[in-house]
This record gives structure tokens, sequence and C-alpha cells, in this order.
């Protein structure tokens, strides 16, 4: 059982919303391009195969697709969001290869025989990411729809270092949008990470 | 998007025998993928160039040699950068978001299009994307666009801060295609728009960016890129300029200016580089240097701001780096 599906059992043991909405999701995917475009001619398909969170995935995609629809419409990994779909707000930040990306400017036809990690694939086990832990504990989000990103994006930080001010920690974390400007509680969880 | 046919060359010499007219080299994908979305880029084929060996950062000869393919932060972070070309790396650093960064290439960078909302939307004309169908922006919406460069058909900024910063070190981009391989001043690589701005820069279709290379400048240590804008970061630049000194005992022996988020390409400011030359390093040689930089400006409707803004953008750089005396 992968890591979506166990977080999204249900509690009655029946259907989700969540894996339901899924479900028609890849649906729709398998049998058209991306959303709102016609359907690409078949031979044009790539092979692509990805390693998500630590498991390999063989795919066939029309090259239109990007890595962002590609985790949750076709893998059902809906912890990565949707927010502008223009790489200006930050919500669908991942990491390829241990790096901090923008999955829906990124084709996932790109990015084939690469490591992708998750919001999914953040936690070891049972136990959180240290990010995700401090922004659980700081209170680093209101609405939660920008949090996936945001802690993507602030686990890398940390690893890169920029982490030396509340300034620096600003800048650097500029690349997530908060709509609800839960952004004072975010800054504090880096800098409990940072230390 | 538009259907397209995806290729991976696994050669730089294969990409330049499978380029032509209806393709686009993928690099980081940040405007490209972003255009195609739009349609506003709709090209048949892709050739993805994310794997070729368009890499390196090095010194030949005390000329600095980057790849094209290298991206943003490694370049922003690199220590060569850093110590002998600040004004790169704090252009670069001001530039997009760290995960913009992350993917975005050199060579990207400086064949990224215009942010001019008409240009982006295929509902409305423009010149740029479809020649001959007029120009909005030029009684429209047009508070961030150029004051500098601009004509009657098309007054859109060039976007990139490192081409600012760039054209200030004299760099040149070498190209490479079927035919063999060129090297251009990127001051002379971007053209004005004049009655042809969908003609952007001296490149064929089929040609390859492989490198940026910077001429030696050992006193550009003392170099910085100012930006202004709209929000603090993850913006483009309203004005921003990149300036080197050679400061000499209290005196400006030579100074390299130029100036972002205000022309339709990068635009060096010369007047004001020799306005600056043989001067001593205070306020009052920056505010008269300064006066020069917005020369022969042309504001339109809702960017009459933009001359002030650039002379004082202009006056603080020079006060970060020659100090106020
Ligand atoms: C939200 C947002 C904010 C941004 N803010 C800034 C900013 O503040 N300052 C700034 O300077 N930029 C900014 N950018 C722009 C960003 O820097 C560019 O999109 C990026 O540098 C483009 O590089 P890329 O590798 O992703 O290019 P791609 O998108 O892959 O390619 C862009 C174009 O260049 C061509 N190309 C790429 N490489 C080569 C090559 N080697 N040879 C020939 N052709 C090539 C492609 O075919 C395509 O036409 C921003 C972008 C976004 C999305
Ligand atoms: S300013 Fe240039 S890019 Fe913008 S609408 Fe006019 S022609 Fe198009
Ligand atoms: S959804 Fe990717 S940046 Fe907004
Ligand atoms: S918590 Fe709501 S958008 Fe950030």
């Amino acid at each position: 059982m992968d890591e979506t599906r166990q977080a999204d059992q249900a509690v009655g043991g029946g259907v989700t919303r969540r894996g339901l909405l899924a479900g028609t999701a890849v649906a729709a995917g398998a049998a058209a391009g991306p959303a709102g475009t016609t359907a690409a001619p078949a031979d044009r398909a790539v092979d692509v195969t990805l390693t998500v969170n630590g498991r390999a995935k063989s795919l066939r995609l029309d090259p239109r697709v990007t890595l962002l629809d590609t985790l949750r419409d076709r893998l059902g990994l809906t912890g990565t969001k949707k927010g502008c779909d223009r790489g200006q707000c930050g919500a669908c930040t991942v990491h390829v290869d241990g790096r901090r990306v923008l999955s829906c400017l990124t084709l996932a036809a790109s990015v084939s025989g690469r490591r992708v990690t998750t919001i999914e694939g953040l936690a070891d086990g049972g136990r959180l990411h240290p990010v995700q832990q401090a922004f659980v504990d700081c209170d680093g989000f209101q609405c939660g729809f920008c949090t996936p990103g945001q802690i993507m994006s602030a686990a890398a930080l940390v690893t890169e270092g920029h982490t030396g001010s509340d300034h620096e920690i600003r800048e650097y974390m500029s690349g997530n949008i908060c709509r609800c400007g839960a952004y004072p509680n975010i800054v504090a969880a880096v800098r409990a990470v940072a230390g | 998007m538009r259907p397209f046919a995806f290729e991976t060359p696994a050669s730089l010499d294969e990409a330049l025998r499978r380029a032509g007219d209806d393709t686009q080299f993928l690099a980081g994908g940040t405007t490209l993928v972003d255009l195609m979305k739009l349609e506003v880029m709709t090209p048949s084929r892709l050739l993805d160039i994310g794997r070729l060996p368009l890499r390196g950062i090095r010194v030949h000869g005390h000329t600095l040699h980057i790849g094209a393919g290298e991206r943003m932060s490694d370049v922003a972070g690199h220590d060569l950068v850093v110590r002998s070309f600040p004004v790169i790396a704090e252009a670069l650093r001001l530039s997009a978001s760290p995960q913009v960064r992350n993917m975005a290439t050199i060579g990207g960078n400086l064949l990224q299009r215009t942010r001019c909302g008409y240009f982006r939307d295929t509902a409305t004309p423009c010149n740029k994307r479809d020649p001959g169908s007029g120009c909005p922006a030029i009684h429209g919406e047009n508070r961030t666009h150029a004051i500098l460069g601009t004509s009657d058909d098309c007054a859109a900024t060039h976007p990139s801060d490192l081409a600012v910063a760039l054209v200030a070190l004299d760099a040149s981009v070498h190209l490479a295609s079927r035919d063999g391989t060129r090297r251009v001043r990127l001051a002379d690589f971007y053209h004005l728009p004049g009655r042809t701005p969908h003609v952007e820069h001296d490149r064929s279709p089929g040609e390859l960016m492989t490198a940026v290379t910077v001429p030696a400048l050992p006193w550009a240590r003392r170099s910085t890129y100012v930006k202004v804008r709209d929000r603090s970061s993850y913006e483009f630049a309203l004005t921003s300029v990149a300036l080197a000194l050679d400061l000499h005992g209290g005196t400006i022996r030579a100074a390299r200016v130029a100036a972002g988020g205000v022309a339709t390409r990068p635009w060096r400011l010369s007047a004001v580089e020799r306005a600056l030359t043989g001067r001593p390093a205070r306020l009052e040689t920056y505010e008269v240097a300064a006066a020069h930089a917005a020369e022969g400006a042309r504001p339109l409707t809702h960017n009459g701001f933009k001359p002030e803004l650039l002379r004082r953008t202009v006056v603080r750089a020079l006060v970060e780096l020659g100090g106020r005396a």
C-alpha cells in the first residue's frame, strides 16, 4: 500500500472523498492530455521512469504533462498543491535529486530517471521530519493550502544553510506565498529547526 | 498547451542537427513551459538540453567562463563569481525565487521573454507575439514598461537582471550551430524593437547558446547590483542598476554602469560612466552623474516615475559602493 492510500484510509473503512476525487482524475488523465487540452497523438507519448519517495514508477505520458499533474493525477499524491500553475506561488514545490524546484513548470518527461521527493515522502516512517514538527509546534499555517510547499521549501533551505537571520530566512522563503499571511510563524518554524 | 514531440538529443552535435525553425531548446523550462501553457510559444518539437554538457564555471587566462546550462543558483553561490564579480552573484540572488533559480539556466535567463501582460495574453494584440497586430501597451497598462529604447510599436522591458550585470561587464555569448561557432558581445546581441519587436536578438532558431564569457576586470571585485521593485523579493525590477567602481584614494578612476527595468534591452549608461571618471567619490559627483541616467527617456502614460526612480537608484548604488565621503 503506498503512502497516500495509508494517509487517506477512510475512518469507517469506506471510500474517502480524496480517494474518489483522485480516482476520477486518474481516469481523466489517462484518457486525455493535461486538463483542458486536446489529446496528443498517441505516437508522441514518452516513457518516463521516476523514483518517487523511494519507489520506482514507470509511466507512459503525454509529453505536455507536468511533474505536478503526474504526481497528483497519475500517482495519487495530492499533497503537492496546485496554486497558480505558473511558477508564481511555490505551492507545488518538491525536491528533484534533493533540490527544491517547482513541479508546475517541470515537464515530467524532462526529469525521467531522477529522484523526486514530495511532502508524502518527507517523514521517516511514523516520525515527522523536523521541519514538519516545527510547523506543528509553531503554528506555521492557517488554511494549510500553501503548507506542503512551504515545508518542502523550508526543508531544503535548512540544508542549503541560508538561515543566518530572520531577514535571510524571509528572503530564502520568498518563493512560497501564503495567502493567509502565516509568515511570522513560518519564519519561527524555520528558525526553530535551523537553531 | 499545443501538442509537441519531446526529443532528448544525446549529444551537442545531435541537438544542433535536430534544431530548426519549429523547435525550441528546453533548459530549465521556467519561461518556456509557462509560455507554452499560455500558448504564447507553440513549438512543434522540444529538444531537451538539460543533460547536455553545457556546464562549468572557471577562469581561462583571466576570462570568466560560464556554461550556458549552469543553474542560476549554482552560479550565484560560486566562490569565483562571488569574489571576482559580486555584481553577477547579486543580480542572480535578487532574481526570481530559490526554486526558480534551482531550475533556470544562464542561457535560458538571457533568452527569457518579456513579462508584458499583453504579450502573455493571446486574447489581445501584440506586435512582439503577432507581428503587425498593434501594441495595446502604448496607451494601456504600461506602468512597468520601458522608457528607453522604445518605439511606437513596442515598449516592453527586457526582464533579465543577469543581462544587466553582464552588459556592464561587457560579456559575450557563444553560439553554436551546424555551421560552426561564433561569439557576440551581449550588448550587440539584443535588438531594439524598432518596427520589428518580434526580432529580439541576433540568434537563428537553430543556434544553441553554449557559454557566456566575462573579460577580466580586476576592479569588478568592487561591484554591486541594486534592484527596486514593488515588493522586496520574488519580483521583477521597476528599476535596477549594475555598478562597478575603480576607486583609488577617494577618486573614481573608472566606472561601469548599466540599468534594468527601464529599457527594451539591458542599458549601458555610458554618459553616467563618463561623468564619474576622474571625479572624487562623493555625493555631489554621484548626483551630477546620475542626472545623465535617463537621457533620452520617453515615459508613457503610467511610468512617468521611472526617470527619477532610475536617477535615485544610480545614486543609491554609488553611495553603497563608493561611500558618501
Ligand atoms: C515567477 C517568476 C519570477 C521571475 N523573476 C525573475 C527576476 O526577478 N529576474 C530575472 O532575471 N528573471 C526572473 N524570472 C525569469 C527566469 O529567470 C527565467 O525564466 C529563466 O532564467 C529562464 O531559464 P530556463 O533555463 O528556465 O529557460 P527555458 O524556459 O528552458 O528557456 C527559455 C528560452 O530560452 C531558450 N534557451 C534556453 N537555453 C538555451 C540555450 N542554451 N541555447 C539556446 N536557446 C536556449 C529556450 O528555447 C526558450 O526559448 C522569473 C521567472 C518566474 C517564473
Ligand atoms: S509593449 Fe511590446 S510586448 Fe507589450 S503589447 Fe506592446 S508590442 Fe507586445
Ligand atoms: S503552482 Fe507551481 S508555483 Fe504556483
Ligand atoms: S496557510 Fe493558508 S495559504 Fe498559507
